[in-house]
């Protein structure tokens, strides 16, 4: 086990700049994701922490030493790809086996390795099988098998679950957390899917086009997003944006371009009438008499909850109930953010207020 | 919603026993049988018919211009005593062999370089399957010049170069003769090798190889473990291939050298050829053609067999 620590690493492919210095300190044993939008960088990234890409400039170390110009194999980590990349002419066992081979390990060494990361992950029945005879979920757990065998310093996971369907991708994504939470090994894991970041991270870092947005644990970016992206990215359904300007002389609220006024519970200093941007999660509304009138567009029941897309004026606005509520499209309802709540950003820059 | 059925009408039109017409329309095979009447005409015409004529004549002894009688496995004793024919089975052997190993050599070795990134990928690739498209006789007039006795430009250049002191003979003397016949087949011969094996390589995923690189793997050990394994299905086809068509090769060696000196480049099919069509005994040459087909037929075993043993290949595949 090991920490990582990246320090202003750029990457330039030709003379385009895809990573702007990125900064992500990773303590020993953490669960750290890199989550963003395809192209933001979060893939680069884990590719330059397994040496299959060159550091453009800034230093990666694991484990205090500078590895910018250590070959991956004297990296001690280990990849797990989306594809899983197992090699298809070797059974389950020889796949998990195969850098014990090239490290001339002894038979009976890889042996017992393999059985021992084959029981971690039930895939002791499956040994002899070629990757072809396995279910997409087995494939998955033999790629992961491959890593544990050689017992790295750093795991590292490129989207190992988007090859997956809905379903197999809930269990699995308890499977390497209970794994993580197992052998206690530090990892960096890459998707796309906020929720994955959201259920599985110690730490989850936001990237996008190049930079870090924001890292935290996971509640701490759900709760406090120090911009409008992180704040729109984390979180299903998205948290609702409505433009508007502060008013805060005495009452202190946010009034949109058609007059509906919005709770907010405090108010940087001195902005009164400063052009913001409103945010609100779906589950901070409620159904009330005196809160904003909407019209209905779109209910969205999925058995647990909700969701009822509406819309003020011309912008659209989602809410999530618990409760059952029977509105039909086109019907007007009232909507009451809770002021406390409330986010506000700056209308130009995106920041938090 | 009882209009959905969409695949059953035929079933259900005829309640009992379907008739036969409706049957056969239905059936796939025998639509299929249809499909591959055509092609299959076409191969038994101008395939099997002159392959099966031509066993029949090497038991017979037809000559051009007369109608042969049945003489049973005469011509084969025939051959067995003909020193000439058995050194035709040497020299087919010989430049099979060595062209072959050669051929795949360089073939894979360019495909590996070619696999890579470089520039001017696409026009190099192209470059390289220049050998394969100019007509094989046009290419032997070529290499005929490049091995003349007085005006050869190889004699010339080590001449010049001051390394030898007198033209080789290339085609007179019965060693440089065999060597210059295989550098001319396998010049021809390379591309082919190469552009498959590059088309086996670019199925490889990369990850894999990242994947190996990971593990700790070397170039070598890449190619080793990775590369290689993968590559054998193919391997075995385009050697298949390029063995049968260098056994059978005719052209090259009828343009260069018509089996000369002293019958030192006579393969079995030029062979076949001189003494069934230019001296006239059909039911010789058929013979000695027909004495290839055990050792094609050996060399297709052997690939079949390799390929057979490649159980990651076969089982369920649930992608």
């Amino acid at each position: 086990m090991a920490s990582v620590q990246i320090s202003d690493v750029r990457k330039s492919f030709g003379g385009f700049e895809v990573l702007h210095g990125v900064t992500v300190p990773i303590e020993d044993g953490a669960f750290v994701v890199l989550v963003g939008p395809s192209g933001c960088g979060k893939s680069t990234l884990l590719r330059m922490l397994a040496g299959l890409e060159n550091i453009t400039s800034g230093t990666i170390s694991i484990g205090n030493r500078v590895v910018n110009n250590v070959q991956p194999k004297e990296r001690d980590i280990a990849m797990v790809f989306q594809n899983y990349a197992l090699y298809p002419h070797m059974t389950v066992a020889q796949n998990m086996g195969f850098s014990l081979k090239l490290r001339n390990a002894n038979q009976q060494d890889i042996a017992a390795r393999v059985k021992k990361a084959a029981e971690i992950l039930a895939l002791s029945p499956l040994l002899e099988r070629f990757p072809r005879q396995l279910s997409g979920g087995q494939r998955q757990r033999v790629a992961m098998g491959r890593a544990i065998v050689r017992d790295p310093q750093v795991f590292l996971f490129d989207e190992p679950l988007s090859n997956l369907d809905a379903k197999l991708r809930v269990a699995m994504r308890t499977e390497i957390k209970e794994l993580h939470q197992r052998l206690k090994t530090t990892t960096v894991y890459v998707t796309h899917d906020q929720i994955e970041a959201m259920t599985m991270a110690d730490k989850i870092v936001v990237m996008h086009d190049g930079i870090v947005e924001q890292m935290g644990s996971p509640l701490e970016l759900y709760d406090k997003p120090d911009n409008q992206f992180v704040a729109g990215f984390i979180g299903s359904p998205a948290m609702n944006f409505l433009n508007g300007h502060l008013k805060s002389n005495g009452q202190i609220y946010v009034e949109t371009e058609n007059g509906a006024r919005l709770p907010v519970a405090t108010a940087p200093t001195a902005s009164d009438g400063l052009p913001v941007v409103y945010g609100i999660r779906p589950e901070h509304l409620e159904l009330a008499s005196d809160g904003i009138e909407a019209e209905v567009v779109v209910v969205e029941p999925t058995g647990s909850e909700t969701q009822i897309v509406s819309r003020i004026g011309t912008q659209d606005i989602i809410a999530v109930f618990r409760e059952r509520h029977d509105v039909k499209p086109g019907e007007r309802i009232h909507l009451r953010p809770r002021a406390s709540a409330a986010h506000l950003f700056d209308k130009d820059t995106g920041h938090r207020l | 919603m009882s209009t959905v059925q969409t695949s059953m009408p035929v079933r259900a039109a005829a309640a009992g026993e379907p008739s036969l017409w409706s049957r056969l329309r239905t059936s796939r095979n025998w639509a299929a049988l249809w499909f591959m009447l055509p092609a299959a005409a076409f191969l038994i015409l101008f395939l099997a018919y002159p392959l099966g004529l031509g066993i029949w004549m090497s038991f017979t002894d037809e000559r051009i211009g007369r109608e042969g009688v049945f003489i049973g496995l005469e011509n084969y004793q025939w051959l067995w005593d003909d020193a000439i024919f058995w050194l035709s089975v040497f020299n087919t052997i010989l430049y099979t062999l060595v062209a072959s190993i050669i051929k795949f050599a360089i073939g894979l070795y360019l495909a590996l370089l070619l696999n890579r990134h470089m520039p001017f990928k696409a026009m190099i690739r192209s470059i390289v399957l220049i050998p394969f498209i100019v007509p094989t006789v046009l290419s032997a007039i070529a290499f005929w010049w490049i091995y003349d006795a007085q005006f050869s430009i190889i004699s010339w250049s080590l001449i010049k170069l001051g390394l030898i002191e007198h033209n080789i003979n290339f085609l007179g003397d019965s060693n440089w003769a065999r060597g210059s016949v295989i550098f001319a087949n396998v010049w021809r011969g390379v591309p082919f090798v190469a552009i498959t094996l590059l088309a086996g390589l670019q199925t490889v995923s990369p990850s894999l190889y990242e994947a190996a690189t990971l593990d700790g793997a070397t170039n070598w050990q890449r190619f080793r473990y990775i590369t290689y394994p993968l590559l054998t299905p193919i391997i075995a086809v385009v050697m298949t291939f390029s063995v049968l068509f260098t056994f059978t090769d005719f052209q090259l060696i009828w343009a260069l050298t018509r089996g000369g000196p002293v019958n030192a480049t006579h393969l079995m099919a030029t062979l076949s050829y001189q003494r069934g069509i230019i001296s006239g005994r059909l039911g010789e040459g058929a013979a000695i053609a027909t004495a290839m087909i055990p050792f094609l037929l050996a060399a297709i075993a052997i690939s079949w067999f390799g390929m057979q043993r490649r159980k990651w290949q076969q089982g369920s595949n649930n992608d």
